[in-house]
């Protein structure tokens, strides 16, 4: 076995952008959808799905769940469907930058930090710039496992900043 | 609302399996093979399809957002998942009251399963409405 997972390309690359992407604006449907998905099967709260309840609750309009992905599906930058193949390459990360990955076989999120800012309303559109904010690795219970930490900072169309998160995708 | 230190939150539980799990994939573009196929779920170690990391978080969100309603917004949360929601399993989130500093509240927040294992432990921070 490897006794480390990371190269020196791989720690040459850590604070890289990875990917910058712009959602279509957001419409109240996405968000119900949403809303209706992480309550399933009881009915989420009617601010997210009920105009006035909304207009009465501290935000004043339809706000989306904080935890809502404006990037599923379709993005207008990259312009179309967000391809799924590449998604289920572990080495992906890697493999964007043009360098080797460590070439292991299963992937899991192990974690994500999330802090928040401006709440994401109808008719916003997300930036989303992604870096690569660093590897570690460990030995666990399936091997020597490889942490990548992954920060995504998302701003709103008034660039006011709406969210960071710090996801580790944990590699095996 | 109250903020004593050590209060819990009301839980925020449910069961879950494909017909949650397939209706978060919907809506979040996550129709990944480990949480739609047990033979892929027992290829990567685990008892079979398990549910996503992201679901635990938003759960962890509703348990925070039910409780605060309309007195206060969430500012941070972060968890670590360190077990695989299985299917079948009943999925509570919980919250406890560990700091209270003027309108900043600090909790203590994870979801479990039925026998009060603990899959997504984490913290959470919110700001209480002046």
């Amino acid at each position: 076995m490897a006794s480390t997972l990371i190269s020196e390309d791989m720690r040459n690359e850590v604070g890289r952008e990875l990917a910058r992407m712009v959602s279509y604006p957001v419409s109240a449907s996405d968000i119900r959808k949403w809303a209706l998905a992480v309550y399933y099967p009881e009915q989420p709260p009617e601010r997210f799905w009920d105009e006035q309840a909304a207009a009465d609750s501290q935000w004043g309009t339809i706000v989306a769940p904080e935890d809502f992905n404006p990037f599923a599906w379709l993005t207008a930058v990259p312009r179309g469907v967000r391809g799924q193949d590449g998604v289920r390459d572990p080495d992906r990360t890697e493999h964007a930058l043009g360098i080797a990955g460590p070439g292991l076989k299963f992937q899991l999120n192990g974690g994500v930090s999330v802090a928040y800012g401006a709440p994401i309303r109808p008719g916003d559109v997300i930036t989303s710039v992604e870096r690569l904010a660093g590897y570690t690795e460990r030995e666990g219970r399936l091997g020597l496992m490889l942490f990548t930490v992954y920060e995504s900072t998302w701003t709103n169309q008034r660039d006011e900043f709406v969210k960071r998160t710090r996801l580790t995708l944990i590699r095996y | 609302m109250d903020v004593a230190i050590g209060h819990e939150l009301p839980p925020f539980s449910r069961e879950t399996g494909f017909a949650v799990w397939n209706r978060y994939a919907a809506v979040n573009d996550e129709f990944v093979p480990i949480h739609m196929d047990d033979e892929v779920g027992r290829a990567a170690g685990m008892p079979g399809a398990f549910g996503m990391g992201n679901l635990q978080l938003a759960y962890l969100h509703n348990v925070v957002r039910d409780w605060l309603g309309d007195n206060g917004r969430i500012v941070s949360l972060e968890c670590q998942f360190r077990k695989v929601n299985d299917k079948g399993q009943t999925v509570t989130a919980r919250g406890r009251v560990v700091r209270v500093d003027g309108r900043h509240v600090d909790l203590e927040v994870w979801t479990e399963d039925q026998d009060g294992n603990q899959l997504a432990p984490g913290r959470c921070s919110v700001l209480l409405q002046s």
